[in-house]
């Protein structure tokens, strides 16, 4: 199948209009002739599934926690952008598209950043609409902040919990279509296939996770909006639910996966305490407007902090970048953190840890703004380590945070299953090779409240095949097959939990795929995960029947998929031999080791096609133009 | 880094159909540094190791925001610690040889799906019947449109931090849901965008508490003192306001819409 991204014609500022005005539309009357699936209700999913409904269409919405309302959106701490303009400091779309494209380090799509900028405005205003509670200046307008890879102040947040607010929003409007019988609710209920009738998508498979029992539902059009795979790392900021086994197994049914190994890794996490660590914990990366990054300039100093002169201290950020100083983009700030742990200037147990050092600012605008500003950052920095970081410098680390890597998908945000369409984390549309802080809740939004509504609208306009239900033999193949896999599951009985796979496939990847990679440790990656996979099916052992509430077997099930989405990122990781945003390849790097890309080789996205469990995957290129933002090397000195 | 031994009471129970019960669990090797959750991952490890069953617990976040985590930890919601969920709950504040009760949110609203883990979809069913402001996507004015004082949005802010865990419930003497209800209707009420739907979300909000079971509040204040949010009752009054003011004030159309 030819990649074609369906970017409309003419000025990329009339685009989104054209295509707006381009498409079908189903008559109002008929809306209720049609069901969509949603799965997921984060940002994209909830938005996209409460706006559906509000247009008309019956919606079946699913996600596995027990509501709706904790999908893993509600964890975005700092906040979200729009080009509002607000502060009167030279901010505007234009702006916003430019800096997210060089964000991304030229890897996105340019058509689509364009129009994730336009709507930036939109979602800020339907927010305060329903009530979001954003922080506001004395006369009452809204508040802003700036944040990593931009030097104007553009985002928009509530305390430390925006994402927790926005979702808050996304939900009520989605219980409003709930209470109105528009969308009916699926919780505690986990896809685990899609199916697909002639080549088009017509519904899922999914297992209720309180009784056990796996059903089919059928549907005109599904809409995949499960967030991202950063836990396949099993250290990651990530809520621990959080999985690729949609998306994964959706490919697996013929949807491309375009660009695995581009990972964000978040410069300010809380560092690995001990071998019984479950996840690592984010501190916004907001604290970077007031908190200042330094490691000793000597090795192995093990002076407290505050025994450490200034003279003795590295700013190596502000040193390195004075333009940027501490706000440059994470992948920067990442790896210059880990460039000092290297060196042996680390702190904290284990010298895999950098200070965040507030002193200065609390001195210069007092603890009780500080207080404001982070409060509840503060208090979970303290709660986790038992440190107080009004008075001794927060030490954090880089970890698994977000993945821009993720289903390929048109303008429509349709992937290559007609009828099958991606939004939010899980697809890979926007952030190109580095994601731009606050940028992730927009498209969430943007693609969730004014994106999807339509362009499944336009695709139902547009279909003319019979209605199929759960008796067709498309649906009853699925049901055999996920019956069968989960029987297998359980029947391995073997000696070893699905933890300690997982944890081994985490330990791999952080040190063969993480941060910095190379090919030698690219191809061992690739000698030892099908192996660990191999013995993963063989010796794996689940307690319990599948009848029933069984996390050990939830968890196998998404182990399982990472272990095959794993090969699949190492593949991706090792053909791009360039270095760009967050894939550092220590093969390609500038004079002074900043990322360097090779945009005569790699200037595309690479799309892979499954081609069966012994296959090597297909890729498929779809080539990046920049006309408006030109090529150049990301400099942010 | 201290190490230590806890002895665990958990509380087993099959499904909802089942009776449950106690069981004893040893935790022989607990670090300091881990969070409670953390500590129940390595016991469950064990009990796979031993072909058991693990003891099912309800969690996603552990950051202490998505409210899926939560269970009693000697008769106390969250843990003895104040203002923190149980999975940012650490070991640091226990010591050497405790004994520990688990047991689940004990509500007849929240029926127990397994273990620890119990079925709080009521109170979605609060939120749908009137927690929220009804605008539709794409029919919002400019953000700055209308100005908000700082003190109303700070203050709505306090009541919208709310993560929905039920430990408010469980922890009540009435299992009454007020504290969670109020949270929602402070939340919107203190907005001007919330004016419109104000009494109405009042009236549908509480009687919808009532339908799925929830006792009354009689000012306990227990569910303040275990709120991993610190969410004060004075939400409650708040509520009990608007609420009054709504039957003092309804309108017996409102529900019915048009005739046209
Ligand atoms: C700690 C943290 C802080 C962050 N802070 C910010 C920030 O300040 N600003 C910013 O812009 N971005 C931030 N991000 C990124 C941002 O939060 C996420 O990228 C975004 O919220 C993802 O939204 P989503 O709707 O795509 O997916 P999610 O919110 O992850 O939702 C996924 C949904 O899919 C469901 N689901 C998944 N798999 C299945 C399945 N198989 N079956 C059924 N349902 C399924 C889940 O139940 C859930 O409802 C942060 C991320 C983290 C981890
Ligand atoms: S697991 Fe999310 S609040 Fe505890």
């Amino acid at each position: 199948m030819d990649l074609d991204s369906r970017i409309p014609e003419g000025p990329i500022e009339k685009k989104w209009d054209t295509r707006r005005f381009d498409m079908k539309l189903v008559n109002p009357a008929n809306k209720r002739k049609y069901t969509v699936i949603v799965v997921g209700s984060g940002l994209a999913g909830g938005a996209a599934a409460a706006s559906m409904a509000e247009l008309g269409y019956n919606v079946l919405n699913f996600c596995y926690q027990d509501s709706p309302r904790r999908a893993h959106s509600i964890a975005a701490q700092g906040g979200i952008n729009a080009a509002k303009n607000y502060q009167n400091d030279g901010d505007s779309v234009w702006r916003l598209f430019y800096d997210t494209v060089k964000g991304g380090d030229y890897r996105a799509r340019e058509a689509n950043v364009y129009r994730l900028a336009q709507i930036s405005v939109n979602i800020i205003d339907q927010c305060v609409a329903q009530g979001v509670p954003f922080a506001r200046e004395y006369g009452g307008t809204l508040s802003n902040r700036s944040f990593g890879g931009a030097q104007v102040s553009r985002t928009f947040y509530a305390r430390g919990q925006t994402g927790q607010q926005l979702l808050l929003g996304a939900y009520q409007a989605l219980e409003r279509q709930i209470g109105a019988g528009k969308v009916k609710m699926f919780p505690r209920t986990e896809m685990l296939d899609v199916v697909t009738v002639d080549g088009v998508a017509r519904g899922i498979i999914a297992r209720n996770l309180s009784t056990g029992k796996i059903e089919a539902y059928a549907a005109d059009a599904v809409v995949l909006a499960t967030g991202g795979y950063g836990n396949m790392f099993y250290l990651s900021t990530n809520a621990k639910g959080c999985s690729a086994t949609a998306i994964w197994r959706a490919h697996k049914r013929g949807a491309y996966f375009a660009n695995p190994c581009f990972t964000q890794i978040h410069p300010t996490c809380i560092p690995v305490a001990g071998e019984f660590q479950s996840k690592l914990t984010l501190m916004s990366e907001s604290l970077r407007n007031d908190g200042r990054i330094w490691v000793p300039t000597k090795k192995g100093d093990e002076r407290k902090p505050g025994d450490i002169p200034e003279a003795e201290r590295d700013y190596y950020l502000e040193r390195r970048y004075p333009a940027f100083g501490n706000l440059v983009p994470r992948d920067v700030a990442s790896r210059a953190a880990k460039l000092c742990c290297d060196e042996g200037r680390g702190v904290g147990p284990g010298g895999r840890g950098v200070y965040l050092d507030f002193s200065d600012s609390i001195g210069r605008l007092g603890a009780g703004t500080i207080r404001e500003r982070y409060g509840n950052l503060f208090d979970m920095y303290e709660r986790i380590t038992g440190e107080d970081p009004y008075t001794v410098p927060m030490r954090i680390y880089p970890a698994i945070h977000y993945t821009m890597g993720g289903l390929w998908v048109d303008y429509n945000l349709q992937s290559t299953i007609p009828g099958m369409f991606v939004g939010g984390e899980a697809n890979f549309s926007d952030h190109g090779a580095n994601r731009l802080g606050a940028s992730a809740l927009m498209q969430g939004l943007a693609d969730g409240y004014f994106i999807l509504p339509l362009t499944v609208g336009n695709y139902l306009a547009q279909t003319t095949g019979p209605k199929v239900d759960t008796t067709h033999a498309a649906f009853q193949d699925a049901l055999k097959g996920v019956n069968a896999t989960t029987s297998k599951l359980l029947g391995i009985k073997g000696k070893r939990t699905v933890d300690s796979f997982h944890r081994e496939l985490g330990k791999l990847m952080w040190e063969n795929c993480g941060m910095a990679r190379n090919e030698a440790g690219l191809k061992d990656a690739l000698q030892k995960i099908p192996a660990l996979r191999e013995e993963f099916w063989k010796n794996v052992t689940i307690p319990g029947v599948g009848a029933e509430m069984n996390q050990e077997l939830e968890k196998a099930g998404r182990v399982a998929d990472f272990l095959e989405l794993a090969e699949l990122f190492a593949t991706d990781a090792l053909e791009r031999k360039e270095s760009c945003g967050g894939h550092f390849r220590e093969e390609s790097h500038t004079p002074d080791g900043e990322a360097l890309r090779d945009d005569d080789g790699y200037c595309y996205a690479a799309a892979w096609e499954y081609k069966g469990p012994k296959e090597r995957q297909v890729l498929h290129k779809e080539s990046l133009a920049f006309e408006h933002v030109h090529l150049t090397q990301r400099s942010y000195k | 880094m201290r190490t230590f031994a806890l002895t665990l009471h958990v509380w087993r129970q099959k499904s909802a159909k089942d009776g449950g019960r106690f069981a004893e669990y040893k935790a022989p090797n607990v670090s300091e540094h881990m969070s409670f959750l953390e500590m129940l991952d390595v016991v469950n490890q064990d009990l796979i190791a031993k072909g058991d069953d693990p003891i099912a617990f309800d969690h996603d976040c552990r950051e202490g925001i998505c409210g899926m985590c939560g269970f009693m930890v000697n008769g106390s919601a969250h843990g003895p610690h104040r203002g923190t969920t149980v999975c940012q709950l650490h070991m640091r504040h226990f010591q050497d040889g405790e004994e520990l009760w688990l047991e689940p949110w004990r509500s007849a609203a929240f029926p127990i799906v397994k273990d620890l883990a119990v079925d709080r979809s009521a109170l979605d069913r609060i939120i749908a019947a009137g927690g929220f402001i009804s605008v539709p996507t794409g029919s919002a004015v400019d953000g700055n449109a209308t100005p908000v004082p700082k003190v109303d949005a700070e203050l709505s802010m306090d009541a919208a931090a709310c993560i929905g865990c039920g430990a408010c419930v469980a922890m009540c003497p009435n299992a009454s849901a007020a504290l969670f209800t109020s949270a929602k209707i402070g939340h919107l009420g203190l907005l001007p965008q919330g004016q419109p739907e104000r009494h109405d979300r009042a009236l549908k909000m509480v009687a919808q508490a009532n339908v799925e079971g929830f006792g009354h509040c009689t000012s306990v204040g227990e569910c303040e003192a275990v709120c991993p949010k610190q969410i004060p009752i004075t939400f409650i009054a708040r509520m009990n306001r608007d609420f009054l003011d709504a039957v003092i004030h309804e309108r017996p159309q409102s529900d019915r819409g048009g005739s046209g």
